[in-house]
This record gives C-alpha cells, sequence and structure tokens, in this order.
C-alpha cells in the first residue's frame, strides 16, 4: 500500500521505523544490519526499500543475530563508511560485546546503532532502558518523541559519530516506532566514500596496553560532547506561573506531557525542557537546572537515566523519588496523575483500563506449530517443555511451553534439566524443547552442539516453518533469500545439526499428528537408549500466513458432528481459534471464516467427532 | 480541526489498513495527525488497537475518556476499549446487536457477497463516514481507496466501503 497519488513526491506517511530508514538513506548510509525484532524489524526494510527507489547502492542483510549484525556494520564504518545496525533492546544485550568494545576503539564511518525499547513491555522479556545501556558503554544516545525527529536525528546522529569516531545510539521506543506521520523527503546525501581500511593495529587490535590510554580518550569524548551548545535541550517556557518549579521530559514522554499539560490549559504556564540527548545530558543544562529550579519533575522511559545526572542541587522528582512509578510505560494517563501530583492540582481520575477484557493471543488457525505441540503434550503428559522466543512460545496456551527465558535459553535450559534430574540420580523425566528455525540460527548452535558435547539427552524439536513470523516474515537462512530479496547461498538446518554431533535426526510434518507422535516415541527410547544423546526433530510446514503456502496445500471440509460430547478437549488442549462451543448446539462448531482446512482437528477429537472431507 | 478515533478489533482484522486510509485521508486534507497501532505478539489473533489524532497533537496515544470516535471490528472488544471514548463519544460497531452504538453487520454483509473476513473493515469504514462520524466524507475516503489499495483488491475493497455507505441511510 503505498501513498503516492494523494501526497505528492515531497512527504511520505511513515511509521517511525520507516522515518528512521528513510533517514539513513538520505544521511548516505552505505550498509545496514539487523535481526527482526518487534518493535524494530521494519527499519531494515525501508532501508532496503528506500535504497531501491532511489537507486543507490546499500548492502542491507538480515544477519543471523545482533551481535553478527554489529560486527559487519562495524567493519563498514572502519572502512570509512556510513553504517547502521538496527535491534529491539534484547538484541543489544547479545551484541553487547562489540558494543562495549567499539566505545574504547571507536569507528571511522559514522555508525549508528538503534536499539529500539519496549517499554510496558508489549512484545519483550524485558522493559529495560537501552540509554543506560548507552551510559554504560559511554556511548552518547539520542531519545526522539517522533517519528518525524527520529528520522531528523539519524543524519545528527552519524555526523556526531564521525566527528567524535565514536558509536551513537538513537534509543526510540515502541510508540515512535508504530506511530505515523507526514514526513517530508529530502533528496539523500551522496558521499563519494571508497571504502579504505587503514591499519592500525594498536587501536584496532587494542590489548590491554593500549586500552588505559583508549579508556581516557573515550572519557574525554564524552566530556566535550557534554559540554557542547549541539544538543543543548529545548524549552518551551513557561509564564511565571510555576517561577521555581519545572517538567524535564524526553522521548515518546516528553510527546504525551505536552498534549496533557495542552488539555489542562497549563501549556506555557509550567517550563517544559526537552532533552533529546539524555546521556551525556548537556553539562550548562544540567547547572542551569540546579540553580534556577527549586523543584524538578523528570519525566522518561523506562530508567532514571536523566534523573541521576540531574541528582544534587534541586529537589529533583522522578522514579528515584517515586513520583513516577518505577515500572510499565508511561502512558498519558499515568504521566497526568504524575502531573497533576507534581504541580499540587486536584486530581481527575480517569476511566480505568478493565481487567481482563478482549482477547489473548493464539498461533493462528492451521498453524503447524499447534500441532506440534499438541503432539508433543499428549505424548508425554508429564513432560518438561522448554522453549524459546517466537510466535511458538504461544505453546503456553495449550501447557506445551514450559519456559520462555531469552533467544536460544530453551536449548540450554533441556540440556540444564537433564543434568539435574540425572544427577539426582532418580527418573529423568521426558524432556522436550522447541525452537523455531529462525531461534535456531541465531542463538540455538553453539546450544546444541554444547548439550551433545556433554552427553545431555533430550528431546529437541525444531519448529521450521520456513520463516521469521512474529516480526512479519523475513526470510531465514535456509531460503538463502537475501534481505531485499535477491538470492543468496541457503544454509540448511539439517547440515547443521548433524554437524553439532547430533546421531538422531528426522524430519516431519506436525500435520499428521500419529505419525509425529509415533517420531516422538521413537525419540523418546533412542534418549534412554545406552547410546542415546539429543534427539532432533525437525516439524516441517511452512507458515500458513504465507499466501504461496496458504494456496498450495490440502483444503479440507471439516465438520463437527452429533457425536461430540462437549467435553471441550479441542478447545481448551488445542485452541484453534476456528473452533467455539455453539450456543446453540450446546456441542463445538467450526467458524467457517476463520477455518483454513488444515484438517488437524479432525486427530484431536477423543470420540472421532469431527470429520474431513477433501474438498 | 481535532478529532480523536480509536480502531479496536482483532490481530489480523484490518485495524491497521483503516488507520493507514485515515492516516491517508488526513494528509489529503493538509491536516496534522499522529496515528499508533499494534505490532508483534498481540497480532496474533489477539485484542488489537489502532489511534488516530487528528490536529495539533504530539503524543501518538490517545488518553482514556478522550476519544470523540470508536470503530470496533468485534463487539467483544467493547469490553476492552470501551473506556477510552469521551462522554458522548460516538461509536460505529461491526455487530448485528443493537445497542447503545451505530451498528451495521458488517462481518454478516461480507459473508453475503462473497468477500473475505476482512472486507468488513471497508464496510464500517463507508459506513460511519457516511453517518457523518468522520472528519473527512464519503468521497475523500473513497479516492484514497482507489489510491493506495493494490489493485487486485480494489475493486472489492470499494464495493464493500459502499456496501456500508448504502447501509447507513
Ligand atoms: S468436538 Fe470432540 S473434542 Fe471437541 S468438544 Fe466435541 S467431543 Fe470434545
Ligand atoms: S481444520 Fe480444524 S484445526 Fe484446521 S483450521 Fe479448521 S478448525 Fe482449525
Amino acid at each position: 500500500m503505498e501513498s503516492k497519488l494523494i501526497n505528492g513526491d515531497t512527504h511520505r506517511i511513515l511509521m517511525g521505523n520507516e522515518a528512521i530508514g528513510r533517514g539513513l538513506v538520505e544521511s548516505g548510509c552505505s550498509l545496514a544490519a539487523s535481526y527482526p525484532g518487534t518493535p524494530a524489524s521494519e527499519i531494515l526494510p525501508s532501508v532496503t526499500a528506500f535504497a531501491k527507489e532511489e537507486g543507490l547502492a546499500v548492502h542491507t542483510e538480515w544477519s543471523v543475530n545482533e551481535k553478527v549484525a554489529y560486527e559487519v556494520a562495524l567493519a563498514n564504518s572502519m572502512a570509512g563508511r556510513r553504517s547502521a545496525v538496527s535491534m529491539k533492546q534484547v538484541g543489544l544485550n547479545v551484541a553487547s560485546d562489540p558494543f562495549l568494545r567499539s566505545a574504547y576503539l571507536g569507528v571511522k564511518g559514522g555508525l549508528l546503532v538503534i536499539a529500539a525499547d519496549d517499554p510496558g513491555p508489549h512484545s519483550s522479556q524485558t522493559e529495560q532502558d537501552s540509554r543506560f545501556f548507552a551510559m554504560f558503554a559511554k556511548v552518547p544516545v539520542f531519545d526522539p518523541a517522533s517519528p518525524q525527529e527520529a528520522k531528523n536525528m539519524v543524519g545528527r546522529a552519524l555526523e556526531l559519530s564521525e566527528k567524535y569516531e565514536l558509536p551513537v545510539m538513537l534509543r526510540p521506543t515502541t510508540r515512535v516506532c508504530h506511530a505515523r506521520q507526514n514526513i517530508p523527503l529530502y533528496e539523500p546525501l551522496k558521499l563519494e566514500r571508497p571504502a579504505r581500511f587503514e591499519k592500525n593495529p594498536p587501536r584496532w587490535c587494542a590489548t590491554p596496553q593500549f586500552l588505559r590510554e583508549l579508556h581516557r580518550l573515550l572519557n574525554d569524548k564524552i566530556r566535550r560532547i557534554a559540554a557542547a551548545s549541539d544538543f543543548f535541550p529545548g524549552l518551551a517556557s513557561g509564564d511565571g506561573s510555576f517561577p521555581t518549579t519545572c517538567v524535564v521530559a524526553s522521548g515518546v514522554a516528553f510527546a504525551h506531557t505536552w498534549d496533557i499539560l495542552d488539555e489542562m490549559g497549563l501549556l506555557g504556564r509550567v517550563d517544559l525542557h526537552q532533552v533529546i540527548m539524555p546521556f551525556p545530558l548537556n553539562r550548562d543544562f544540567i547547572d542551569k537546572i540546579k540553580q534556577r529550579y527549586a523543584r524538578v519533575l523528570v519525566l522518561e522511559e523506562t530508567y532514571p537515566v536523566i534523573e541521576l545526572q540531574l541528582a544534587g542541587g534541586a529537589a529533583v522528582h522522578g522514579r528515584l523519588t517515586s513520583s513516577v512509578p518505577s515500572e510499565g510505560e508511561l502512558t498519558p494517563e499515568v504521566i497526568r496523575q504524575v502531573l497533576e501530583q507534581f504541580l499540587e492540582l486536584p486530581q481527575k481520575t480517569a476511566p480505568a483500563h478493565p481487567a481482563g477484557g478482549g482477547s489473548r493471543p493464539t498461533l493462528c488457525a492451521g498453524c503447524g506449530h499447534r500441532a506440534a505441540f499438541y503432539a508433543i503434550r499428549e505424548t508425554f503428559p508429564e513432560g518438561i517443555f522448554p522453549s524459546d522466543i517466537g510466535c511458538y512460545t504461544l505453546g503456553l496456551n495449550i501447557n506445551a511451553v514450559d519456559t520462555a527465558h531469552c533467544m536460544g535459553a530453551g536449548l540450554s535450559q533441556a540440556a540444564g534439566f537433564y543434568h539435574a534430574y540425572a544427577a539426582d540420580g532418580g527418573e529423568v523425566p521426558a524432556i522436550v524443547a522447541t525452537i523455531g528455525d529462525s531461534t535456531f540460527f541465531h542463538a540455538g548452535i553453539p546450544a546444541l552442539l554444547n548439550a551433545v558435547l556433554q552427553k545431555a539427552r533430550f528431546i529437541l524439536v525444531i519448529l521450521d516453518n520456513a520463516t521469521t513470523a512474529m516480526t512479519g516474515h523475513q526470510p531465514t537462512p535456509e531460503s538463502g533469500l537475501a534481505a531485499g530479496g535477491t538470492p543468496g547461498q541457503p544454509v540448511f538446518i539439517a547440515d547443521l545439526v548433524r554437524a553439532c554431533g547430533v546421531k538422531f535426526l528426522k524430519e516431519c510434518d506436525p500435520y499428521d499428528i500419529p505419525a509425529f507422535q509415533g517420531l516422538l516415541k521413537e525419540a523418546d527410547r533412542y534418549c534412554r537408549s545406552p547410546e542415546g544423546a539429543v534427539a532432533v526433530i525437525l516439524a516441517k510446514h511452512p507458515c500458513v500466513l504465507n499466501k504461496q503456502v496458504g494456496s498450495e496445500q490440502k483444503v479440507f471440509q471439516v465438520e463437527v458432528t452429533e457425536e461430540c460430547i462437549a467435553c471441550r478437549h479441542c478447545l481448551d488442549e488445542f485452541e484453534c481459534p476456528a473452533l467455539f462451543m455453539s450456543e446453540v448446539t450446546g456441542q463445538a462448531a467450526v467458524d467457517p471464516l476463520r477455518c483454513v482446512g488444515c484438517g488437524v482437528c479432525v486427530h484431536v477429537c477423543p470420540t472421532g467427532a469431527i470429520t474431513a472431507r477433501e474438498e | 480541526m481535532k478529532q480523536q478515533i480509536i480502531i479496536s478489533g482483532l490481530g489480523g482484522q484490518g485495524a491497521l489498513t483503516l488507520t493507514r486510509l485515515l492516516a491517508e485521508a488526513a494528509a489529503a486534507l493538509g491536516l496534522d495527525f499522529i496515528t499508533s497501532e499494534t505490532h508483534g505478539m498481540a497480532q496474533r489473533g489477539g485484542t488489537v488497537i489502532s489511534m488516530v489524532k487528528v490536529g495539533p497533537f504530539r503524543g501518538p496515544l490517545i488518553p482514556a475518556g478522550t476519544a470523540d470516535v470508536g470503530l470496533f471490528l468485534h463487539r467483544r472488544n467493547l469490553a476492552a476499549h470501551h473506556f477510552y471514548l469521551k462522554p458522548g463519544g460516538v461509536v460505529f460497531i461491526n455487530s448485528d446487536i443493537p445497542g447503545d452504538y451505530h451498528n451495521i453487520d458488517a462481518s454478516g454483509l461480507a459473508l453475503s457477497h462473497g468477500w473475505p473476513p476482512v472486507a468488513a473493515n471497508f464496510i464500517l469504514l463507508g459506513f460511519a463516514a457516511a453517518r457523518k462520524g468522520l472528519f473527512c466524507k464519503v468521497e475523500l475516503l473513497a479516492q484514497i481507496i482507489s489510491a493506495i489499495m493494490p489493485a487486485r483488491f480494489l475493486e472489492m475493497n470499494l464495493s464493500a466501503f459502499r456496501t456500508g455507505v448504502d447501509q447507513a441511510v
């Protein structure tokens, strides 16, 4: 869906992530690498699309993980070219090793590190604050309040990065990433920068003897950036109604604060500062705040980064003083309440979010993962099921996922559970780990290799749906497709599994539940046999959201017959969203609007009440 | 001109499409706007909400109790998202059950025309526009649908939209 006609050529309605991608192309970025993850996933495709539209040679890649993406982008920068790496906040945990060291060693061409945070969190395993990570690494960080600001900051951040030879972070949050605005487009900057890597072993190979000096240089850079006036916070001045009081905000919390003060009739009456670079916080700004105000409220997500730097002097109200909740998103409702309290105004009660309400997410109708999970849980009712990060985490709805920790963790947890039970000397329960194909490439390979090496015994089911479904269907290495859709070199999961030393490797379409259950039992026998080790089953069924698959797979006409005894097994233990309890018949029924005719539910009903005819 | 609209549905129902159409309409009218939408896990059939703020707003979220209009693609979502509406806010809902709102059986209409379930959102949009619930007029929305929807769905989308308009009288 393109917005060309209505808007002309000068503006485009862009999502925050697309605006960031456009900003990279306009700023002469020549390489962008990423690993998909909500809320950052749309940044890389946007770079690919705009580079193509502008006829520019930009290398974009979905790397296998964030650490790899970081290092690829870093080297492009070391060759003197502008580079970017984008990821969700927990991706930065994975990339933290190269990230921290690159602050010491620095960069050549501008390097922009985009870490998208998820206060709330809405789609993440933590609500950590990447600005804190930037502070820890001693790297400057920008905090945009809108898609428009995010785009503007990209160019400024790359310039800053080049000027100080330091990586620079852009930290949008979910609300900025997924907001849309009408964004002006500009001509891309054409930088004539041939790749030129200048060798400098004391710097690029810095051994401990050089690091102390590099650390001193880094500290000096940060001091100079904090002293520079370029990124002095903005100010919407008050009219003196609150002479010794001010609000300091950054990121989308600033935008919400603006709207709420407007709604309360207080915009232009109380001083409102917008911090655009939370670290290093401008020195003069810190002094000014301390001298000028008696009371300061800091609104920022999600940790007290600005607040800590303002400590000492004026009374600072924020998360450290419990004036602002220490966890959760700063929604307009929360900000309103905090403002009313801080400004000592009467509290207006906002309508409360109802508890519960709405529908919980579930695997799609016809999803192959559901079939696999159902078979696993039915085969091993007493089993332990470590799992991982992706759509398939939703297997927890039907009790086939017992752990979801971080990328790749399920596999090592399975090994750890095995060693715990084995060392204990008691009976080892069936341990069945599940991992998605993309997650396996990302972090599963070292974990599998280690499990084999340490003689762990468990079943690993690799849920291979041939895509990175959760985040919008990015290609996996097995498809061999590059980020722009051009053919690359496919790498196969089965080859990798064998190379990790696995001797039991079988493949099955989980739609065939009886056959899949048979394989699971065989794998369990293998694990428990004298020569047993890790058994791997590739459960292969393409994602049903893949349009081509949808049109290629067999479609069944499915019906619930009179035999239904309303036991709810198909609803509670299988949970296909196309099945429901009919208020009319008091029996289960199929919703024809949602059913994709996969026919899997036929294997599920204990009384055989669900029947299927091939269409 | 200021109007705050929430679009509430289940993941996969096409709330994002409506959000983008309304954003385009605001842009065509030269109005400032900012929108917000749900991505990630909740898109797998969970409850999703989009927000469209037309006018000089900065933040993408609509505070509870302040939305002027609610477009509900599923009746189940009323319980979850009705609190966003201000007192006197107008609700347009895809439902065959009448109530304290403007309802249209958009899913039923889509089915009877042989359209896929996602056509229901175009029906609801046409209905809400024709009942003068939105900042933009029926004709502008029809133009925008023609301009930005992919050619292979265009005819169906437009017919669905017109069906909603016709039902509004
Ligand atoms: S269809 Fe089968 S499993 Fe579902 S409620 Fe009826 S008897 Fe139980
Ligand atoms: S055939 Fe059964 S399992 Fe498959 S989508 Fe339809 S109702 Fe769900």
